[in-house]
């Protein structure tokens, strides 16, 4: 019962339009991360790496959002804010390891700052839609 | 950008503009707004077949795979926005449509960008 509110709940209304930037995201990160791996892999594998780890986040935020399930929701959300506030401060503090923007590089700015914008609307509607009790 | 990619980005601010008229009046999509997406839509198919054919000829310095992807994605965001966008019948229903409207100028720059590497 309460899986079945819960689906209804973070996927309508202005869930729809987080779920679809979510989309959107996880289709770019994706398509980037195949590109990076199929074509350049061994000139950064570091930065690389995050961008397939990144890209695999997204894809599974997506789905969760889109299907309500919450707690993972919760988890990979929190996992994206965690992320972008980690590698965007280290590609400013240490340059030397990202030869190669990632897509949480310089704080997502590459993607007109919506991966750091993103998770924090993603946690405010995760609140939002709670269930109390 | 190309005549065509700038009179596509134009059609698609005239578009956000209908679409943010609807929001703020809070009511549907009339067949303004979506003949305008269909519009859209014939438009990216008609690039999808100049990209290529540009990509077939000279391309030396541009990324085929990644000029193609961006072709291919521009095709499929208004069709996605639409199908997700059809069982919310409120503002955020419009909302999704504005989303994949704005998205598209952005991959025009993209494919723009990929094609400056050509030598």
């Amino acid at each position: 019962m309460s899986e079945k509110a819960g689906r209804a709940a973070t996927s309508r209304g202005f869930g729809r339009v987080i779920v679809f930037v979510y989309g959107i995201l996880a289709f770019a990160a994706s398509g980037r991360a195949t590109f990076e791996l199929t074509t350049k892999f061994s000139d950064a594998p570091f930065p690389y790496s995050l961008s397939i780890l990144a890209a695999v986040i997204y894809v599974v935020a997506t789905w969760a959002l889109a299907t309500g399930r919450r707690r993972i929701a919760l988890a990979t959300v929190s996992f994206e804010l965690l992320g972008v506030l980690a590698v965007g401060l280290s590609s400013l503090l240490a340059t030397d390891k990202f030869p190669e923007a990632s897509v949480w590089s310089d704080f997502g700015a590459g993607y007109g700052w919506v991966p750091l914008v993103l998770p924090m609307v993603g946690l405010w509607w995760l609140y939002r839609t709670r269930r109390v009790g | 950008m190309n005549e065509l990619q700038v009179v596509l980005s134009v059609l698609a601010a005239l578009v956000a503009l209908v679409l943010v008229w609807h929001i703020v009046r809070d009511e549907q999509v009339t067949n303004v707004g979506f003949f305008g997406l269909v519009a859209l839509q014939v438009g990216l198919v008609v690039q999808l077949v100049w990209g290529v054919v540009r990509v077939a000829d000279n391309h030396d310095g541009v990324s085929v795979a990644a000029y193609l992807a961006y072709l291919i994605g521009a095709l499929l965001i208004l069709p996605v926005a639409f199908l997700w966008s059809a069982s919310e019948k409120s503002r955020s229903g419009t909302a999704v449509l504005l989303v994949g409207v704005l998205v598209l100028p952005v991959l025009f720059l993209r494919l723009h960008d990929l094609w400056s590497a050509h030598v």
